[in-house]
């Protein structure tokens, strides 16, 4: 109906369309042929043949299944704490304010625009074998070696990522605090509802979107983290973007590095049309 | 306003207080400590010294300054240009289309960075687009890693911008090139001041795509901070990280004073 009633303009809505050609053939050329290439050359070896089975040799590689099994543990684990830190702080505060509750909110946003590998390099001095926890136990209990070796294991890349990604849980859930009706907790309060109550039925619920929103956007933002992975460079933490850059950079094998790469991309694109799903159906 | 007894809200601030200290406070102050000390051997490090700071000063460190305030700058300022330019126009054209287009132009934020280095080693790697060993193909990559971020900005600020200003401004006689350069740009400025800082602390502390594809000669902040960390000088690689995050931080704080000044001018 609307068409009808435009098409008297109709060669100059045509003509509009044209003005989002500039933007969209720089993404074409700088975005999507680059992908395309990975995808062409994850089935071609180097000689510019067909080589399936050694892209069918790389999945079925040792190195791909562990990769592909520590991004998704550290993924998971990364959002479900930072989750469970993001939801606490908020609560905190948004509902039990204390002076300078803003300005420290504000500190807390800042890390969202820091490098993700100062946590790790962090945590080196805080949780390395020579850091300061394993020096002051080692002090304090009398100790010959470093008792404290989690910054080497997946848990420290897990920590280290719930260092970085709770901001992103953080601002969305502030933003529905602000929105919840204090009179209604109040009342709650009043009439004699625990606080635990009170945020079981009341905060939480009005929560929830802006969660799922921050969780599924801290899942796709930990699936492609690389680099807390490379500073921690611990051998037996090796998630699917740190294999990429190994098997194109390291050992210049180009076709293996796409083939992953093909598998990285396809499980991102996943999660995004999920965090898009989820953002758009409950309007957060 | 949860919790109402005095030691009540004594034991959730000190809680507060201590996960906050140790999660978002402790890793900053480290780094700050490390970057002026001689030495790490007990509990803290000992000495004072500002020679981290010296070599960052030149050399390869300073290259490296150099490097990523270049790349970093250049990026986000192309990246706004497109980022605004496409979301004007799919604003302007409306309807499904537009919507399926805007999805397309947030994707490349969902793409793992070294997916993105990757497929830019191998697409400019051979004709007819040779670009490899360049600075350009860093320049290109952060562009592509920051491009949806700033569309995203001025999408959501042009969504907040009422048509009846341009409209009214069409009915008065006004050229589309002049509405656009006196009504709707300034609407939406401090969305475009955003968008441009965010882009930039993006830039400053990329490194997954900067990996896959930097030039010997053009060497940035992470990477050359990865290098330095990488071969265990990790007090030098404290202090470049202070030097980053202070860059960061600082171009921020004057984008933020900027946009208030410029909004102060245009309303007062």
């Amino acid at each position: 109906m609307s068409d009808a009633a435009a098409s008297p303009r109709g060669v100059k809505v045509d003509l509009g369309a044209l003005w989002v050609a500039p933007p969209l053939i720089a993404l074409a050329v700088l975005f999507l042929y680059p992908l395309a290439l990975i995808a062409h050359a994850a089935v071609y070896d180097a000689t510019d043949v067909v080589n399936l089975p050694a892209a069918w040799a790389t999945l079925g590689s040792r190195a791909f299944v562990n990769a592909l099994f520590n991004t998704a543990e550290i993924a998971l684990a990364a959002t479900a704490g930072s989750l469970a830190l993001g939801l606490t702080l908020a609560l905190i505060i948004a509902f039990v304010p204390f002076p300078g509750a803003t300005f420290v909110a504000r500190l807390i946003d800042t890390f969202i625009a820091l490098p993700t590998f100062l946590a790790t390099l962090a945590f080196t001095f805080l949780y390395g074998s020579a850091g300061v926890l394993n020096g002051a136990l080692v002090q304090a209990f009398h100790l010959s070696d470093a008792p404290v070796h989690f910054l080497y294991s997946a848990w420290g890349v897990i920590l280290a990522e719930v260092t970085v990604y709770s901001p992103f849980v953080l601002r969305p859930l502030l933003a529905a605090f602000s929105q919840v009706d204090r009179g209604q907790i109040e009342a709650a309060s009043l009439l004699g509802a625990r606080p635990w109550r009170i945020v079981r039925q009341i905060i939480l619920p009005a929560a929830l979107p802006a969660a799922i929103a921050g969780g599924s956007l801290c899942l796709l933002l930990t699936v492609n983290e690389f680099g807390i992975v490379l500073f921690i460079g611990a051998k037996g933490v090796i998630t699917l973007p740190l294999l990429i850059y190994d098997k194109a950079i390291q050992e210049s094998d180009y076709q293996a590095a796409c083939v992953i790469a093909m598998v990285n991309v396809a499980l991102s694109l996943g999660l995004f049309g999920l965090y898009r799903v989820a953002a758009r159906r409950l309007g957060a | 306003m949860l919790v109402w007894s005095r030691s009540g809200k004594a034991m959730v601030w000190s809680f507060a207080a201590l996960v906050i200290g140790v999660v978002f406070l402790a890793p900053l102050a480290v780094i700050l400590a490390a970057s002026f000390a001689r030495q790490w051997n007990g509990v803290l490090p000992s000495g004072f010294t500002l020679e981290h700071y010296a070599e960052a000063g030149g050399g390869a460190s300073g290259a490296a300054v150099f490097a990523s305030l270049t790349t970093g700058v250049v990026a986000s300022l192309v990246a706004l240009i497109s980022g605004a330019w496409a979301a004007l126009a799919l604003r302007a054209q409306g309807g499904g289309a537009a919507r399926m287009l805007g999805v397309l132009f947030f994707v490349p934020s969902a793409v793992p960075s070294v997916s993105v280095g990757l497929g830019l080693l191998v697409a400019f790697s051979q004709k007819p687009l040779l670009l490899n060993g360049t600075t350009a193909i860093v320049v290109i990559a952060h562009f592509v890693l920051i491009s949806a971020f700033s569309f995203g900005n001025v999408s959501a600020g042009l969504a907040r911008v009422s048509p009846d200003f341009e409209e009214v401004a069409s009915c008065l006689g006004a050229t589309p090139a002049y509405r656009l350069r006196r009504v709707t740009l300034p609407l939406v400025a401090p969305y475009l001041f955003a968008a441009f800082g965010l882009s930039f602390a993006l830039s400053m502390g990329e490194l997954g795509a900067t990996v896959m594809v930097y030039p010997p000669g053009w060497v940035t902040l992470p990477v050359a901070i990865f290098g330095l960390t990488d071969r265990g000088d990790i007090f030098s690689g404290a202090a470049l990280t202070i030097i980053l995050v202070g860059v960061t931080l600082l171009l921020l704080l004057g984008i933020e004073r900027t946009s208030a000044i410029w909004a102060q001018a245009r309303n007062g």
